[in-house]
């Protein structure tokens, strides 16, 4: 179902298991249909505190955390997306509903550990893979990023941070109507829970 | 240009890599082990973002690693005695009540789950207080009895004398 991004080879010998999966569909963004509603509200319900502290003795996030140690982030600030999202969960009181594919987004992260991203397919320009960069300019934002920093980035440019922001108009905008999805596949995170969450997101893109 | 890496350099980073997983495993352990009884700290601060670590950061991550893990295990086995001790003393109220007259510990402080308290209190009021019948209560607790300071108060390591001490 999904195609595997390319890792610059430096980061493969490193990093052996890392990989990124992409896939790219027809999908506008919109509001969240209510079985989408629904969907939350019962994860809302499963997911109490003691959740969010015993997610570090679940592989897939324990997994992600150990990423994070051995690339230089504090998963305790830097939190791994779905530690972000337990911390929110605990705040809000629930997985709030934003719109669809925020909502498809957390789906898919707070039921398989996952975290997927989704880039404007129109502004993707060619196959996505992850690399070092070099100091190099990213477009929208004032300054530049600093070398040795690992990216997400197409054939042309970055486009993201590993684990962090999206470059400035490189996300889904409200006239977006072709989507790239990409995860991130750790050591530890097997091959089947990346399918899962890709497939989560494409569901619920769908339902709409 | 892909930096070219020596060999002995890899199997180097590979196994600082393995030994921060198995920290990293471990110190979480530790930090679920220690909730809600013993606050951890296990944060290590890092800047610069993700990135290719060198061998002296790994390192680094690696030993501030080591040093948290010891921490917090130190720390639990503090608040283990603490705990063991409490309980002790808790079989020498409900052994001999009257000893320990008015004497309170807290169910956290002896290690379980939940509000409450073991109260050693005066068999019907006045009438038992004057006639010497003591006897051991274990009340339901309310989480707001002690209002928002009470998570605040430290645990209790309670003497013969019903006084905790610091």
């Amino acid at each position: 179902m999904s195609e595997r991004g390319w890792v610059q080879r430096e980061l493969a010998e490193e990093f052996p298991e890392l990989a990124l999966h992409t896939h790219t569909l027809d999908a506008r963004p919109g509001a969240s249909p209510p079985e989408l509603r629904e969907r939350l509200r019962v994860l809302s319900s499963r997911f109490r505190g003691m959740h969010a502290i015993a997610l570090r003795r679940n592989p897939i996030p324990r997994a992600y955390r150990v990423f994070f140690r051995q690339i230089g982030l504090d998963p305790d600030t830097h939190r791994t997306p779905i530690e972000q999202a337990a911390v929110k969960r605990l705040l809000d009181g629930e997985f709030a509903s934003q719109n669809l594919l925020d909502d498809g987004l957390l789906i898919a992260l707070v039921e398989t550990g996952v975290p997927v991203w989704a880039l404007d397919a129109a502004k993707v320009e060619g196959p996505l893979g992850v690399r070092v960069g070099v100091a190099e300019h990213r477009e929208g934002s004032p300054g530049r990023l600093p070398a040795g920093r690992i990216l997400v980035a197409d054939a042309e440019r970055p486009l993201a941070s590993l684990f962090g922001e999206l470059a400035p108009g490189r996300g889904v905008q409200d006239h977006t109507s072709r989507m790239t999805l990409f995860a991130v596949q750790v050591a530890g995170v097997p091959q089947i829970h990346v399918d899962e969450a890709l497939w989560q997101v494409i569901s619920a893109l769908g339902a709409a | 240009m892909d930096r070219v890496v020596a060999p002995d350099e890899r199997s180097a980073r590979r196994a600082l890599r393995t030994q921060i997983a198995r920290l990293e495993r471990d110190l979480g352990e530790a930090f679920i082990s220690a909730f809600p009884r013993v606050e951890l700290d296990v944060s290590i601060p890092a800047s610069g973002g993700p990135r290719l670590l060198s061998i002296g950061e790994l390192e680094h991550v690696r030993d501030a690693l080591v040093e948290r893990l010891a921490e917090a295990r130190a720390r639990l086995d503090e608040r283990g005695l603490v705990e063991e001790k409490n309980r002790e003393l808790l079989e020498r109220m409900l052994l001999e009540p009257g000893r320990y007259r008015y004497v309170r510990i807290k169910r956290s402080d002896l290690g379980e789950e939940g509000c409450g308290e073991w109260h050693v209190k005066p068999r019907l009021g006045l009438i038992g207080m004057l006639a010497g019948w003591w006897h051991v209560k274990l009340s339901s607790g309310c989480p707001l009895a002690g209002g928002p300071r009470a998570s605040a108060v430290p645990p209790q390591l309670h003497t013969e004398g019903g006084q905790a001490l610091a």
